[in-house]
């Protein structure tokens, strides 16, 4: 049956040539190459699960006296967006598994494009000829976290509220076109009845359109270029040397699917995520203490809290605070990331296609600067708590904020060095893995003999 | 790789498992659903299924290594001459210049028609953000609308207050605190702004917008809950602490010939974050 209907589409396609050579495709076998299928796989749970909530949600600011299942806001005013998202979670079948599985899923999708993105700065596979794809992951992970955002503040509840207004100010920050921007993105001086309808848009709608196309051009080169591999027998820049498609790789890959999906769907059930009922209803005169966005947004919310007092005036004119740490920082953190490639290609003079991957240590300087940045951004992560850290140790919260100014200053540079060093002493010892390498000699001490000369090149 | 033996046995209790989970999802849910123990038989469905196949991948399929060859992805010099060759065939299309002008002239012209309509998605921003809904005389009233006398609130005192009539005036939300009159230091020419102590002032963050939500009577300090700004309301809630650089604006007070709290105007400054066309601050 099967056999016959391959027959009926192949007389028709002539497919038989690109199944042959599809099946019999080589995928790597490396467990660093699973963390991109782990946001593919949950992209895949976030457009399964969040096709079920738009079926109940009603994506309106119009105000309506809450009548529901959940007895402590009956008779409060809320909106309809934000009773339609109580009534989702409290009477319909199914309905709070699938709206928590959806919110852990764009936590998961979100982590494991960062991890995936560190595990290919960290091996070079970025290089020539993957530039291109390189930029469009970048795209992606952009897009994954603008969904998120706008994802979470679809219940107007008072915390993700909190956030759109956060989100208003830093548009209105912005100099010349701010003000403009603002009021046409958020349709007029926030908030406005205007908000809700046009996130709900974007974040069913045109962004995940974006997304799958890109997804599918990202999967589509690797596909075309082949993927990297780990330097090993047998391995070299013109093969690649794993598992075919067919039956091993489609086997495990399915797998992995399933394995993804049983962790979200349990985590969904089990774990409890954004219950905006106790949150309560979006109120522009109230807010709630600790505030803490999603965590994929902590490093700007750190920022925001951590940008000391400044702003600049120009004739007559003010760039707000909200724009340094809003819009500059994470304008040259995309900027130096898309631009990563080609900056290290020019440093290197290395201009060659690179198929076989580096091992972090074989890039001392790349290694170092990609640990120091991971420490600044895990740092301004953290400081985005320094209102729960100040509760949490009984310190004044302004002296929580002035350590991590200081500490975001210094400990990037402090691990960059250290870092550089242990990566040099790493590669020129020749020993197979990091714990075997003679650490006795303390850091900063002469290295091996024969390092010295080429440490200085880096 | 190697087929212990027991694989397949491994293999067929996964998807048993997997099923039965299944069966119990599905009488779970005709039963009324519960989500605890719907997550619970969700990661035992899919989970068996998952356990299944990667076993399965991992012991009883071929595992090579299979070796496939890259060919290189430039393209050679011939297939770029032919290519160079086709783009020459519409030598024709770009030699006349005049009419690849207008081409583009009208595309450009499209363009711009087509992407003018964003200038709908919202009102011109003109003096918005400069004014709010205080109007002197106005009244000053609870977020459920009720106006608030002179003998409202006892020293330390904080309430949330909109002009009478407009509770859902967003930008006029001011945060009015009762103090002691005696330590009680505005900024000059605001003397009395402050009648009996009563001091009030614009409720959202000039930093990011957020409501200045909590008050400490002891050091008489608003604290914005969400980048920890602090402002002193003793002296014109100018900022002592976090990223805020400027004063919450001061509503002017005055108490009616009715006992009742009234604003003497508008606040003198915008309200909230700061925007370019805020003018520089005078001193």
């Amino acid at each position: 049956m099967i056999g016959r209907l391959a027959r009926w589409f192949d007389d028709r396609l002539r497919a038989s040539d690109f199944a042959h050579r599809a099946l019999n495709k080589v995928f790597p076998d490396d467990w660093s190459f699973m963390l991109g299928e782990i946001a593919l796989y949950s992209f895949v749970v976030l457009v399964l699960t969040g096709t079920f909530l738009t079926f109940f949600f009603v994506p309106s600011a119009g105000e309506i006296v809450y009548r529901g299942a959940y007895e402590p806001l009956r008779g409060v005013e809320v909106s309809e967006a934000y009773a339609s998202v109580l009534e989702l979670s409290f009477s319909v079948r199914a309905g709070l598994v699938m709206r928590q599985t959806h919110h852990w899923a764009a936590l998961v999708f979100i982590g494991a494009i960062v991890v995936h993105l560190c595990r290919v700065f960290f091996t070079g596979a970025f290089r020539r000829p993957r530039e291109v794809n390189w930029m469009i992951g970048l795209t992606l992970l952009l897009l994954a976290l603008f969904n998120g955002f706008t994802g979470y503040s679809l219940p107007d509840d008072l915390l993700s509220g909190t956030g759109l207004r956060i989100a208003y100010s830093v548009a209105l920050s912005i100099p010349f076109v701010g003000t403009w921007l603002a009021f046409l993105v958020f349709g007029g001086e926030f908030p406005t009845h205007a908000t809700i309808p046009r996130l709900f848009v974007a974040h069913v709608f045109i962004v995940p359109l974006v997304l799958f196309a890109l997804v599918s051009i990202h999967l589509a080169l690797i596909w075309h270029q082949k993927h990297t591999q780990h330097a090993g027998p047998g391995r070299t820049e013109t093969n690649v040397v794993g598992s075919t498609l067919w039956p091993t790789y489609a086997a495990k890959s399915v797998g992995l699917f399933f394995a993804i999906a049983a962790v979200l769907g349990a985590m969904g059930g089990l774990l409890q995520i954004n219950p905006v009922w106790l949150y309560g209803p979006f109120d522009a005169a109230a807010v709630t203490s600790p505030a803490q966005p999603d965590w994929y947004l902590g490093w700007l919310e750190g920022a925001l809290r951590l940008f000391p007092p400044w702003e600049l005036r120009v004739a007559g004119h003010t760039v707000a605070n909200p724009f340094f740490p809003g819009v500059l920082l994470p304008g040259v953190t995309f900027l130096l990331l898309y631009a990563w490639p080609f900056l290290e290609a020019r440093a290197t003079g290395d201009r060659s296609p690179h198929h076989l991957l580096d091992r972090p240590r074989d890039h001392p300087l790349r290694t170092a600067i990609g640990a120091a940045g991971l420490t600044f951004y895990g740092l301004l992560f953290l400081a985005a708590s320094n209102d729960v850290v100040a509760k949490t140790f009984a310190v004044p919260v302004a002296a929580v904020t002035v350590a991590f100014q200081v500490l975001v200053l210094v400990l990037p540079m402090l691990v960059g060095v250290v870092t550089f060093r242990l990566m040099r002493r790493l590669r020129d010892s020749g020993a197979p893995d990091l714990l075997q390498v003679p650490f006795r000699t303390p850091v900063g001490a002469a290295p091996p003999e024969g390092s010295a000369a080429r440490s200085g090149a880096e | 790789m190697a087929d212990d033996g027991r694989a397949p046995r491994r293999i067929l209790w996964a998807f048993v498992v997997s099923a039965a989970a299944s069966i119990g999802l599905t009488v779970v849910y005709a039963l009324g659903g519960q989500p605890q123990v719907e997550g619970a038989l969700i990661g035992l469905s899919l989970g068996g299924l998952a356990v299944g196949l990667v076993l399965w991948g991992k012991h009883l399929l071929p595992h090579g290594p299979y070796v496939e060859e890259r060919e290189p992805l430039g393209s050679t010099a011939a297939e770029r001459g032919a290519v160079a060759a086709d783009v020459r065939r519409g030598g024709a299309l770009t030699r006349r210049r005049l009419l690849r002008a207008g081409l583009g002239g009208a595309l450009a012209a499209l363009a711009a028609a087509l992407v003018l309509p964003i200038r709908s998605l919202g009102p011109r921003p003109g003096r918005t953000l400069f004014r709010t809904a205080w109007v002197p005389g106005a009244r000053l009233v609870t977020p459920d609308g009720i106006p608030v006398s002179v003998a409202a609130l006892a020293e330390g005192g904080v309430l949330t207050v909109f002009p009478e009539g407009h509770t859902d005036a967003a930008d006029a939300q001011a945060v009015l605190v009762r103090v002691d009159p005696t330590i009680v230091r505005l900024p000059p020419g605001r003397e009395d702004w402050a009648p009996q102590g009563y001091v009030a002032y614009s409720k959202i963050c000039t930093h990011a917008g957020c409501p200045v939500g909590l008050y400490e009577p002891q050091a008489r300090q608003l604290f914005c809950p969400c980048h920890q700004s602090v402002f002193d309301v003793s002296q014109g809630a100018a900022p002592v602490a976090g990223p805020a650089t400027r004063a919450l604006p001061q509503l002017p007070l005055e108490v009616g010939a009715d006992g009742f709290l009234r604003a003497r105007g508008d606040f003198p400054e915008p309200v909230g974050p700061a925007f370019w066309e805020l003018p520089e601050e005078t001193p």
